[in-house]
């Protein structure tokens, strides 16, 4: 059934993500520091943060239910699983079939209807500002996210991303309409789903603005580290699906085990690109008004379907 | 013993059960611990004898009962042994819930709540069994009554009496619509049973006629707009159990209604009526669910939410008959899975919803979103398995609610070729609404748990408020289990919904789904599409106890509890928390065209500030209003001729006469 080839890959997914994702975040910050003229924090701080969370003692709130405990866990676990059916290393994926495109939108949606139930728990004003806030994102930014992927699905005739992945790679090169729009579509997205300037600042506390950091203002120590590293994966699992969509050479085959070997210097050149790319957008643009956010996920969506359209319209 | 014959006993046992309940109708004890339980043992008979019944060839069985020369035809094919499976599996749960939720003093006498509850649940079995137009007419009127009954339990509420006129009143417009439809369907013959309409060769003309008729009648039902009003009303009026299974399997007897005779019994198919049924449920759905987000009442926002879910299960039975009428039955059995397998998830999850306020409504007595919250702490067992209904609801994997959504938007994908190409084009149109409704549904279900259960009590009295009773739970649990039990594992479901697609389209999934597995759901292939939500769920899970046993481990399990940050202000109350309206806003604002909204806002010198904002169904204005003064002018006309003078009404009988025996003697 599984390969041992194919376990390997899969573990050696997982560890890379886990042990990866803060430096892409770190990376993100250090790039937005210099070109904001500012001193940058070193590489590693995003690892210091975790480990000084993880060694503090929570506070929980007095009202605090189990399911504002559990939450942390439950969304780092969807955002572990996310990253490990991404195929971001390698397409042999034993865990690959078990979610699709659909199931992987679905456990973004999972988690984020867990941290904003977590958010409403304690019953404070700005939780269920967060809340509302990230439901409102959430509820343009998930069928546009699934429209993006849908352009892919119809162009490899799957809906799974190793599919997706094989076809683009693989096939003679070929520039397909559709995916410009979804290209469009899904950088609105990620910045959106990742709390990203114009719609979300996660360098802020101000209350007018705030989104993710309303969601999270309860926890503490290692719920928050969770929450923290989770966001990270998040930021990780984003950055390898447009990777996947638009860029996927260099991804590791079923029957070429030894690419391993370069996939993982690929990937990080990718990454570290696109994470420069993500500080540029975020340095140059402005955040908006919350009630502008709307209307940017609503283009992206409507890009995203006009993408499906074009395909339809030129059958390509 | 026939399998058909166990399913009618156990209907029996319904109807003596309600008939035995009214020997001691106000010993409530005796009702609700004596007789609901026997209730439920019956539905579990009945899951078991229907489950059983799908792998059946169809039987037959001749009832002489009611009118000399009409006896009832009855016949359990696989479609109706699926509906009936789902009757039983949501009756199981209600019916226990029932046992521990009657009380006393509330409305009608516990025994005659009971004769209609069970006169209830036997009408919908009846309904699905039916197989002459005249016992189905027979039986869904048992069913109307018997609900209408249930709605105005409480009728000393005029509100309560109002809700039951609207929902009688479109209840019978659409039994008018329905007998017309099977008046269609007998082309003349003078036979009614259905054996005699699926012979019947119409011509497209009448073939359509008896279809708009159908969806008109089985659409009042259903909830279609613009004939949902009644849902909102009536849901929140009737007592919880009440309400559940109205939602839960009530609507879905139209849905079955609805199968039977676009796919049975009329032997064509035009590629407009699966259109225009794919339009409508679209339309109701997107309705529903933007609806569903800005209601203030939590039973009014689970009736809305059922609208949406209706409108996502008639877009899934219009894609099925546009790919029959097609030639496409690998699509039309896709289609139509997706269809049934939301069917019997939302048969469980909107139950388990319904019963779940249920407990709310009895442990604090409020509906109103805006005096609740905070509940998680004092009725764990209620908000833990109300939460599962909710994330089921919300389409998250891995439960129930999401497999029907996958498939139906796996449907989308694997369209293709359809020979018109406008028809082509609007396929991602109609996949990108439903993400769309999908998405909002999500948010709709985390503002109902999260006001209801979550934050801090808005009222002093929910500090009181006591969990569901063991009854209860077991009730809230069976249907919770049910949802997850559904979301877990597909693909059992996927052979007993084969079984009917089989019988409707001639295809069916069950070869190439089990040929992948019990563990992996591919519908075509592994390479094409493929989900595990028990794979899914255990990475999941392992993930969260690896996590948390190594963070122990690593560093430290402890935890301190203080006053809540928020920022670090320090006088925060509960009424600082969204409420429900506030939740809503949002919504009501990139949504503002979908409601007729009237608002009134303080002015700022006001010394006792007032916010208030009504919102309204602009349906009610656009259609019905204007119905309601037309009938209200027709009757005025009337009226002029009525004067209440014995010389006048003699008068007409003279004139009448004159003008007979002109006519007679030329």
């Amino acid at each position: 059934m599984i390969s041992p080839l194919g376990f390997l890959a899969q573990m050696l997914q997982f560890a890379v993500a886990l042990a990866a994702a803060p430096l892409l975040t770190g990376w993100v910050n250090q790039c937005r520091a210099w070109m904001q003229n500012r001193r940058a924090p070193s590489l590693l701080q995003p690892y210091r943060l975790l480990h000084k969370l993880f060694y503090k003692e929570p506070v929980a709130a007095d009202s605090a239910s189990l399911l504002f405990r559990a939450t942390p866990y439950v969304v780092f676990g969807c955002m572990a699983l996310a990253c490990g059916i991404i195929p971001a290393l390698s397409t042999d994926l034993p865990l690959a079939p078990a979610a699709d495109a659909i199931a992987l939108v679905g456990l973004f949606a999972l988690a984020r209807v867990f941290i904003s139930l977590a958010a409403m728990d304690v019953g404070t004003a700005f939780g269920t500002l967060g809340a509302r806030r990230e439901m409102l994102i959430g509820f343009l930014a998930e069928p546009a996210l699934l429209m993006t992927l849908f352009s892919a699905s119809l162009i490899s005739d799957s809906t799974s991303l190793v599919a997706i992945v094989h076809k683009i790679a693989h096939s003679q090169f070929q520039i397909y309409p559709s995916m410009a729009f979804a290209g469009v579509a899904f950088t609105i997205v990620s910045l959106a789903e990742n709390a990203r300037v114009p719609v979300d600042n996660p360098a802020t506390h101000l209350e007018l603005t705030m989104v993710h950091e309303a969601l999270i203002l309860e926890y503490s120590a290692r719920h928050l580290a969770l929450l923290e590293w989770a966001a990270s994966l998040k930021l990780f699992a984003y950055s390898c699906i447009g990777l996947a969509l638009f860029l996927p050479w260099g991804v590791a085959e079923i029957n070429a085990p030894l690419a391993m070997l370069y996939a993982l210097p690929v990937l990080a050149v990718k990454l570290a690109v696109g994470g420069f790319l993500l500080a540029l957008i975020e340095t140059v643009s402005a955040k908006m008004r919350i009630f502008r956010v709307p209307e940017f996920l609503a283009a992206a969506f409507l890009l995203a379907v006009i993408g499906l359209l074009v395909h339809r319209l030129l059958g390509a | 013993m026939l399998d058909l014959d166990r399913i009618l006993t156990v209907i029996a046992i319904w109807v003596g059960i309600g008939i035995v309940a009214l020997v001691a109708p106000r010993r409530t004890r005796f009702v609700a611990h004596g007789l609901f339980p026997i209730s439920a043992a019956a539905s579990v008979a009945l899951i078991v004898a229907a489950v059983q019944g799908l792998w059946l060839p169809p039987q037959s069985v001749v009832l002489r009962l009611g009118l000399p020369g009409l006896p009832f035809h009855l016949r359990m094919d696989s479609l109706a042994a699926f509906f009936l499976a789902a009757i039983g599996a949501t009756s199981a749960g209600t019916s226990i819930f029932s046992a521990g939720y009657l009380r006393k003093g509330e409305g009608t006498a516990p025994g005659l709540q009971c004769l209609q509850y069970h006169l209830f649940l036997a009408g919908m079995a009846l309904v699905v069994l039916a197989d002459d137009a005249y016992a189905f007419m027979v039986a869904w009127e048992v069913m109307a009554l018997a609900s209408y009954f249930l709605v105005i339990a409480n009728h000393r509420v005029p509100a309560i009496r109002r809700a039951g006129y609207l929902y009688l009143l479109l209840a019978h417009v659409g039994a008018i619509a329905i007998l017309l439809c099977f008046g269609v369907l007998q082309a003349n013959t003078g036979d009614f049973t259905f054996a005699n309409l699926r012979v019947q060769s119409l011509s497209p003309f009448w073939a359509s006629v008896a279809f708009v008729l159908a969806l008109i009648g089985f659409g009042a039902k259903a909830g279609i707009v613009p004939l949902h009003v009644w849902l909102p009303e009536a849901h929140p009026a009737a007592p919880s159990p009440a309400s559940a299974l109205m939602s839960g399997i009530m609507l879905k007897t139209a849905v079955y209604a609805m199968l039977r005779i676009a796919f049975d019994l009329l032997n064509q198919q035009l590629w407009w009526w699966g259109a225009l049924l794919l339009g409508l449920g679209l339309l109701t759905a997107l309705f529903g669910v933007v609806f569903t987000t800005v209601q203030t009442d939590m039973k009014r926002l689970l009736a809305f939410s059922s609208i949406e879910h209706v409108g996502l299960i008639f877009v899934g039975t219009g894609l099925a008959m546009m790919f029959r009428s097609y030639g496409m039955p690998a699509l039309a059995a896709l289609a139509l899975t997706a269809t049934l397998f939301h069917v019997a998830a939302h048969a469980l999850f909107k139950s388990l919803l319904f019963l779940g306020t249920g407990t709310v409504l009895h442990a604090t007595g409020e509906r109103n979103l805006g005096k609740l919250g905070g509940l998680i702490r004092m009725m764990p067992w209620a908000a833990w398995l109300t939460l599962v209904g909710a994330l089921a609801a919300s389409g998250l994997p891995p439960l129930a609610g999401f497999v029907s959504e996958w498939l139906l938007l796996q449907t989308f994908l694997f369209t293709t070729d359809l020979p018109m190409s406008f028809l082509n084009m609007l396929v991602p149109l109609v996949a990108a609404a439903v993400a769309l409704v999908a998405a909002l549904s999500g948010y709709a279900m985390v503002k109902f748990f999260g006001v209801v259960f979550l934050g801090q009590p808005r009222e002093e009295k929910l500090k009181r408020a006591r969990d569901a009773s063991w009854l209860e739970r077991i009730g809230l649990a069976w249907l919770a289990s049910g949802c997850v039990a559904l979301g877990l594992f597909p693909v059992p479901v996927i052979d007993a919904i084969d079984r009917v697609t089989r019988m409707l389209v001639q295809y069916g999934l069950a070869d190439t789904v089990d040929a992948n597995g019990w563990l992996l759901l591919a519908p075509t292939s592994v390479q094409r599409a493929s989900y595990s939500p028990l794979i899914f769920l255990l990475v999941v899970a392992a993930t969260i106890t690896f996590t948390a046993l190594a963070v122990r481990i690593l560093y430290h399990g402890r935890l301190r509890r203080a006053p809540p940050w928020d920022c670090g202000y320090p006088h925060q109350t509960a009424r600082m928390q969204d409420t429900s309206e506030g939740f809503g806003q949002p919504i009501r604002q990139i949504f503002e065209p979908f409601f007729w909204m009237r608002r009134d806002l303080p002015s700022p010198f006001d010394a006792r500030p007032r916010y208030r904002v009504v919102i309204e169904d602009r349906f009610w204005h656009w259609i019905y209003q204007p119905v309601q003064h037309a009938v209200e002018r027709v009757a005025r006309l009337a009226g002029r001729v009525q004067q209440g003078r014995i010389s006048i009404y003699l008068m007409y009988s003279f004139v009448t006469l004159v003008v007979m025996l002109l006519l007679v003697g030329r």
